[in-house]
C-alpha cells in the first residue's frame, strides 16, 4: 500500500523529499561550470543546466502564482487558467484568428448577460436566464467552428514531447516536458507564444472537465474529502484553507475573462523562471531565450500575500463519517519556509518518516501493530506560507483512529523530552547527502529543483547549500523546535470514523 | 552481432526520418512554425550492457555509468504470483517482504535495516505477479558493505515468524480498505471481467488465502526458485565492469544450477460480455470500464496496434481525449488501448470517469469510438501524426543508461530478441494505414466487451437500463477464517 495523504500531492512530495543536502563527494563548485543564470531584460530569469547525457532535455516553467492566488469568489481559477495554457494561441489552433476573435467576444458577453442575472437576488427571472443560457451557448457552437482542437498538445507529442502536462498547487503553477535535443527552438517558441499570445478558447468545455477532475479527486475519494475539510478548519484566513481545485458554486461561476484577468496579474515575466536541464548549451539557449522569452512585455510585480495566520488558541477538529475505513490526520502549524529552523523540520521528517528505521514506523507500525503506515511529515499543503507539519497513521483492520493519536502523541512526546541519538542524526545527514545525489541523475527533476530554488531564493546554489542547514541541525534543535511546534492548542485533527450502512458525506453539487 | 554498430545504424535512420517528416508533417496556420529548424538529432550511440553469462546459467549485465557515485542492482527471478497456489494468493506479496524483513541466519531484518541505513543504502525485496526481485543500492564508497549483505539476504534468508506476521497484518489492510476506492474497485473488478475471476493473472489475495502463508511456504519457495539458471543479474553505475565480473564470479562460481522455473500455460476464461454494475454510494462519479482480451507482445500486429493505439488513446492528441474530453467535456480521466504484455495476453480497455448523470452518454461515447475504429480507422493525418509521434519520442526508450539496461533485462528475462527495439523502430516506421484497417478489423469486436459501471446508484439512477441485462459483481469482502462477518467497516452489500 502506498502512502496515502502524500499521494494526493505529487508535487509536494518531490518538493519534501528530495530538499535534503548535499555530499562530500560533489560540491556546489562543480556545478558552477555546468548551470547558467540569465535574467532577462524583461524581468524572467533561465537557469540551464548542462547534463549531456544523451540528446534530449526536460524543462520547467514555474511560476510564483498558485491557488493561495485564487481572488475571493473564484477558487479553482490558478488550475482553470493552468488547463487553458495547452489550448493553443492565437496561431496555432485557429482556422481564423480575427473570427475566432470576435465570437470569443461574444461568448464572454453572452455569458456576463447569462450570469448576471442567473444570481440575481431579486427580480430573478427564469425564463430569462434560460433565453440568455440559449444565447450563451449558440455563442459558443458558434466559437467553435474556427478550434483546431488539441494542435498545440498535438504540436508537442508529434514533435517526440514525452511527460507533457502541468500541475497547480497552493503555492506555485508548473508547466513541463521533456523533448529531443534538436527542437529547442521549437520549445523556445512554443513556451513562450503559449503565454505570450494565450486564448481562453474552449473555456467553458475545459470548466466542465475540470469539475469531472474535481469529482475525481476530492468528491470520490474518502482521504480527498477528508483533507478538503481538514485545511478548512486548519486555517482561518489565506492561504491554505481553500480547494485548489475550487468548489462547485466557484468553478460554475467564473468566466474566461476572469481566467484572463489572473493571467494578467500574475504571469509576469518576473514572476516566472524557466529551468531547463539537458543536452543544450547556454550559449545557444541564452540568445533563443533573449529572442522568444523576451518578447513577454514587462508587467508589474504582483502584491505578496501579506494576511498572516492568526495564532490558533486552541485545538480543532473535524470527523467525517465515512463507509469507508479509519484514517487519522493531524497539523500543527509552523513558519513558511524562510524560517532560520527550515532545516530542523526537514530533519524531524526525516527521523520520523523515512523507512523501517524510522520512528513511527518502528512504533506503531513493528512494535505496536496497530497500524499499517504511519509518517510526520513537513510542508503541508504548501510551504510558502505559515504552514503545517502533519502526522497521519492507517490503521489495521479493528484499531482505530483514537488509538493513533495516543501512540502519535507518545512519539511526540519522546521527541520533546529525550534527545534523538547520534546514530539516528548521523542517518538523517547521510541520507539528506544521498538523496541529492541520486536526484541528479533525473533531468527533469533537476529542472524542476533548480527552477523551484532559483524561484523561492533567488538562487539555485540554495539546493546545495541547504545540506550545511541540515548538517548543522542539532539534538537540542529537534527538542526546541518539537517542544515549540507541537502543542495541543496549536494542532487540528482530522479523521474518519468508519460507520455502517451506506450514507455518503460526498458534496452534492448545485 | 556488434551491438552498437546496429544501434549506431538505428539512430541514423531515425535522424533521417525526423527530416523527412518534418517536412510535411507542419501546415498549421501559425507561419512563424514554418521558421523553426529543426536540425538532425547529433548521432547517439546508447552504451550497450556488457553481457556475460556464466557457466552455472546466471545471465550478467553489466552497465557501466560514471556520471555519479552510485552503484544500483537488480536481479530478477523467474517465478511469480502467477504459479501461486490459488488457496495461498498472497503468499508471493508476502515473501516479496519477509525475504528481506525476515533477515538472515546472522542478522535480524531490523539489524540489516539500522546497518544499511546508516549508509544511505537499500537492499530490498519484491514480490511481482511473474517474477520476483532482489535489489540493492548505495553510494560508491560502500559498494562491498552492501553487496555483502546483499548476498546475504540472496543466501541465507530466514523468513521469521514477527515479520511474516507483520506482512501478513499489511496485507489483511489493503483486503480490508480495497472497497474505499472506486478506480481501485474498477481496475481489480474489470481484470477479472476480462481474464475471468480465478485466473492466476486476476486473483486477490482474501483474509483466508492469506492466513493459509505458512513460513514454510516461503522457505519451500526459497529453495524452489532462487537458482542461478533463474536469475538475470544487472548492474549499473560508478565501477569497472572487468572487476566487477570478477567480484561477481567469485560470489556466484560455485553456486550450482538448479531446477528450471516452469512456464505456466494458463488459459483466460473472460466473464460474459455484457454489462456489470457495483453500486458504490459515496461517489459522484461513474467509473466506466469496457474490456476484452488484448495481445501478447510477440504477435506480428503489435506494431501496428501500437500505431492505432496512438492514434485511439494514448496521449493528448488521441480519439479518445478529442472526442470525449475536449469535445464533450465528459471527463477528466479518458483512455483506452489493446493492452499487451511479454508473455501473456494483456487486457484490451477502455476507461473513463464522468459525472453520474452522464454515464449512459459515456459508455455510448466509448462504444461509438470502437465502432469507428473498425469504420473509420486512423490513415493520413492520424496515422502519420501517431507514428511521428513515436519515432521522434523514439530516444526516450534509451536515453540514460540503465534504461537501456532495464530494457536488455526485460528482453533477456522474455526471451526476446536483443535488438527489440531497432525491429520496433522498423516495425512502426513501416506501419501503413492498410495495416492500421486490417489490425482494426482483426482484434475490435465490440459484441465481445464486457462493460463494468462502478458509481453511485441513486444518482445513476435507471441510465443503465437501456444496456440490456446488467449484472450485478459482488465485491463484498469474504470475513477472515472463523469471523461470521467482516471485519468492522468494510463494505458488503
Amino acid at each position: 500500500m502506498k502512502i496515502p495523504l502524500r499521494r494526493f500531492l505529487p508535487a509536494l512530495l518531490l518538493v519534501l523529499i528530495v530538499i535534503p543536502a548535499f555530499g562530500q563527494q560533489l560540491d556546489v563548485a562543480a556545478f558552477e561550470k555546468r548551470i547558467t543564470v540569465k535574467k532577462l531584460d524583461n524581468g524572467l530569469t533561465l537557469v540551464v543546466m548542462q547534463r549531456p547525457e544523451a540528446p534530449v532535455f526536460s524543462f520547467y516553467t514555474i511560476v510564483d502564482a498558485g491557488s493561495a492566488q485564487d481572488p475571493l469568489g473564484a477558487t479553482g481559477l490558478a488550475h482553470m487558467f493552468e488547463h487553458m495554457a495547452f489550448k493553443g494561441t492565437t496561431g496555432i489552433g485557429t482556422r481564423d484568428w480575427p473570427a475566432e476573435k470576435a465570437a470569443l467576444e461574444k461568448v464572454e458577453e453572452t455569458y456576463a448577460a447569462y450570469r448576471a442575472e442567473r444570481y440575481k437576488p431579486v427580480g430573478h427571472d427564469d425564463a430569462k436566464v434560460k433565453q440568455l443560457e440559449e444565447a450563451w451557448k449558440e455563442a459558443i457552437a458558434e466559437a467553435q467552428r474556427y478550434v483546431v482542437p488539441n494542435e498545440f498538445d498535438e504540436l508537442l507529442e508529434s514533435n517526440g514531447g514525452r511527460g507533457v502536462n502541468a500541475f497547480t498547487n497552493w503555492d506555485e503553477t508548473a508547466y513541463h516536458y521533456s523533448l529531443p535535443a534538436n527542437r529547442v527552438q521549437l520549445w523556445a517558441y512554443l513556451e513562450s507564444e503559449r503565454f505570450l499570445h494565450p486564448v481562453m478558447r474552449e473555456f467553458y468545455k475545459e470548466r466542465d472537465v475540470v469539475v469531472e477532475e474535481r469529482r475525481m479527486r476530492t468528491d470520490s475519494q474518502p482521504i480527498g474529502r477528508l483533507v478538503e475539510q481538514f485545511l478548512g478548519g486548519s486555517f482561518a484566513t489565506y492561504p491554505y484553507h481553500r480547494p485548489t481545485i475550487g468548489y462547485y458554486s466557484d468553478l460554475y461561476y467564473f468566466s474566461a475573462t476572469d481566467a484572463k484577468a489572473f493571467f494578467d496579474q500574475y504571469y509576469v515575466p518576473s514572476n516566472m523562471v524557466v529551468a531547463i536541464v539537458g543536452d543544450v548549451n547556454p550559449a545557444e539557449i541564452i540568445p533563443l531565450a533573449e529572442k522568444y522569452f523576451g518578447r513577454l512585455p514587462t508587467r508589474p510585480q504582483p502584491a505578496p500575500v501579506h494576511t498572516a495566520e492568526p495564532p490558533q488558541r486552541s485545538e480543532r477538529e473535524v470527523q467525517l463519517r465515512e463507509t469507508a475505513q479509519p484514517f487519522y490526520l493531524e497539523g500543527y502549524h509552523r513558519p513558511n519556509y524562510r524560517d532560520p529552523d527550515d532545516a530542523v523540520y526537514d530533519a524531524i521528517t526525516d527521523l520520523m518518516s523515512n523507512g523501517r528505521t524510522s520512528r513511527l514506523f518502528r512504533a506503531l507500525v513493528r512494535d505496536q501493530k496497530i497500524a499499517a503506515e504511519a509518517e510526520g511529515f513537513t510542508g503541508f499543503p504548501g510551504t510558502k506560507y505559515e504552514h503545517l507539519f502533519a502526522f497521519d497513521a492507517v490503521p489495521l483492520p479493528g484499531h482505530t483512529p483514537e488509538e493513533m493519536r495516543k501512540a502519535i502523541h507518545a512519539e511526540i512526546e519522546k521527541l520533546k523530552t529525550t534527545d534523538v541519538t547520534d546514530e539516528e542524526l548521523k542517518m538523517v545527514k547521510t541520507r539528506a547527502k544521498a538523496n541529492l545525489i541520486r536526484g541528479l541523475a533525473d533531468n527533469a527533476g533537476m529542472a524542476f529543483q533548480l527552477g523551484l530554488y532559483q524561484l523561492r531564493y533567488g538562487d539555485w546554489r540554495e539546493l546545495f547549500y541547504s545540506v550545511d542547514r541540515i548538517d548543522k541541525v542539532s539534538k537540542e534543535d529537534i527538542r526546541r523546535i518539537a517542544n515549540k511546534t507541537f502543542s495541543p492548542t496549536n494542532r487540528t485533527v482530522g479523521i474518519i470514523e468508519t460507520i455502517a450502512g451506506s450514507h455518503p458525506q460526498g458534496e452534492k453539487e448545485q | 552481432m556488434n551491438r552498437r554498430l546496429s544501434f549506431a545504424l538505428l539512430v541514423f535512420v531515425m535522424t533521417m526520418s525526423l527530416a523527412a517528416h518534418a517536412q510535411k508533417s507542419q501546415a498549421p496556420a501559425d507561419p512563424e512554425l514554418q521558421k523553426i529548424k529543426t536540425p538532425p538529432l547529433p548521432e547517439f550511440h546508447p552504451q550497450i550492457p556488457k553481457r556475460i553469462v556464466l557457466p552455472n546459467g546466471m545471465v550478467l549485465l553489466l552497465q557501466e555509468d560514471h556520471e555519479l557515485p552510485l552503484v544500483d542492482g537488480i536481479m530478477r527471478v523467474r517465478g511469480g504470483a502467477r504459479l501461486e497456489p490459488a488457496a495461498k494468493v498472497g503468499l508471493v506479496d508476502i515473501y516479496g517482504d519477509v525475504w528481506r524483513t525476515g533477515g538472515t541466519r546472522d542478522k535480524t531484518g531490523d539489524q540489516l535495516d539500522d546497518f544499511l541505513e546508516a549508509r544511505a543504502a537499500k537492499v530490498e525485496t519484491d514480490g511481482n505477479v511473474d517474477s520476483t526481485t532482489i535489489s540493492f543500492s548505495c553510494l560508491k564508497p560502500d559498494f562491498d558493505d552492501v553487496f555483502k549483505v546483499f548476498l546475504d539476504v540472496l543466501e541465507h534468508p530466514a523468513f521469521r515468524e514477527d515479520k511474516i506476521a507483520l506482512s501478513q497484518y499489511q496485507l489483511n489492510t489493503e483486503i480490508a480498505r480495497r472497497n474505499d476506492d472506486i478506480d481501485q474497485i474498477a481496475r481489480r473488478v474489470a481484470t477479472q471481467l476480462a481474464y475471468g475471476p480465478t485466473n492466476p493473472y486476476a486473483r486477490f489475495p482474501e483474509y483466508a488465502t492469506v492466513a493459509a502463508v505458512t513460513r514454510d511456504d516461503l522457505v519451500e519457495w526459497h529453495h524452489e526458485y532462487v537458482h542461478p539458471n533463474n536469475i538475470i543479474f544487472g548492474v549499473v553505475g560508478d565501477f569497472d565492469s572487468k572487476a566487477m565480473e570478477a567480484r561477481i564470479r567469485e560470489a556466484f562460481g560455485s553456486w550450482p544450477k538448479g531446477p528450471e522455473a516452469p512456464r505456466p500455460e494458463i488459459a483466460f476464461h473472460p466473464e460474459k460480455p455484457q454489462m456489470y454494475f457495483v453500486p458504490k454510494e459515496d461517489v459522484n462519479q461513474s467509473d466506466i470500464q469496457m474490456v476484452s482480451l488484448g495481445i501478447e507482445r510477440n504477435n506480428p500486429d503489435y506494431f501496428a496496434v501500437e500505431v492505432m493505439n496512438y492514434a485511439f488513446g494514448a496521449g493528448f492528441s488521441s480519439r479518445l481525449i478529442k472526442d470525449l474530453r475536449t469535445a464533450k467535456g465528459l471527463a477528466y480521466s479518458v483512455g483506452g488501448g489493446i493492452g499487451s504484455t511479454f508473455d501473456h495476453r494483456g487486457i484490451f480497455r477502455l476507461g473513463m470517469g464522468t459525472k453520474s448523470a452522464t454515464t449512459a452518454e459515456g459508455i455510448a461515447g466509448l462504444k461509438q469510438e470502437l465502432q469507428k475504429l473498425i469504420d473509420d480507422p486512423p490513415k493520413d493525418d492520424e496515422l502519420r501524426m501517431a507514428k511521428e509521434t513515436i519515432l521522434n519520442a523514439f530516444i526516450f526508450n534509451f536515453d540514460s543508461k540503465e534504461k537501456v539496461l532495464r530494457e536488455q533485462m526485460s528482453y533477456e528475462y522474455y526471451g526476446y530478441p536483443l535488438d527489440f527495439l531497432e525491429r520496433y523502430h522498423a516495425g512502426i516506421e513501416k506501419t501503413t494505414a492498410a495495416d492500421i484497417a486490417r489490425v482494426a478489423k482483426k482484434y475490435i469486436h465490440p459484441e465481445q466487451f464486457a462493460t463494468l459501471v462502478v458509481g453511485n446508484p441513486e444518482e445513476i439512477g435507471n441510465q443503465l437500463k437501456s444496456q440490456g441485462p446488467v449484472a450485478k459483481w459482488d465485491i463484498t469482502i469474504p470475513p477472515p477464517p472463523g469471523e461470521g462477518k467482516s471485519p468492522a467497516g468494510s463494505q458488503s452489500k
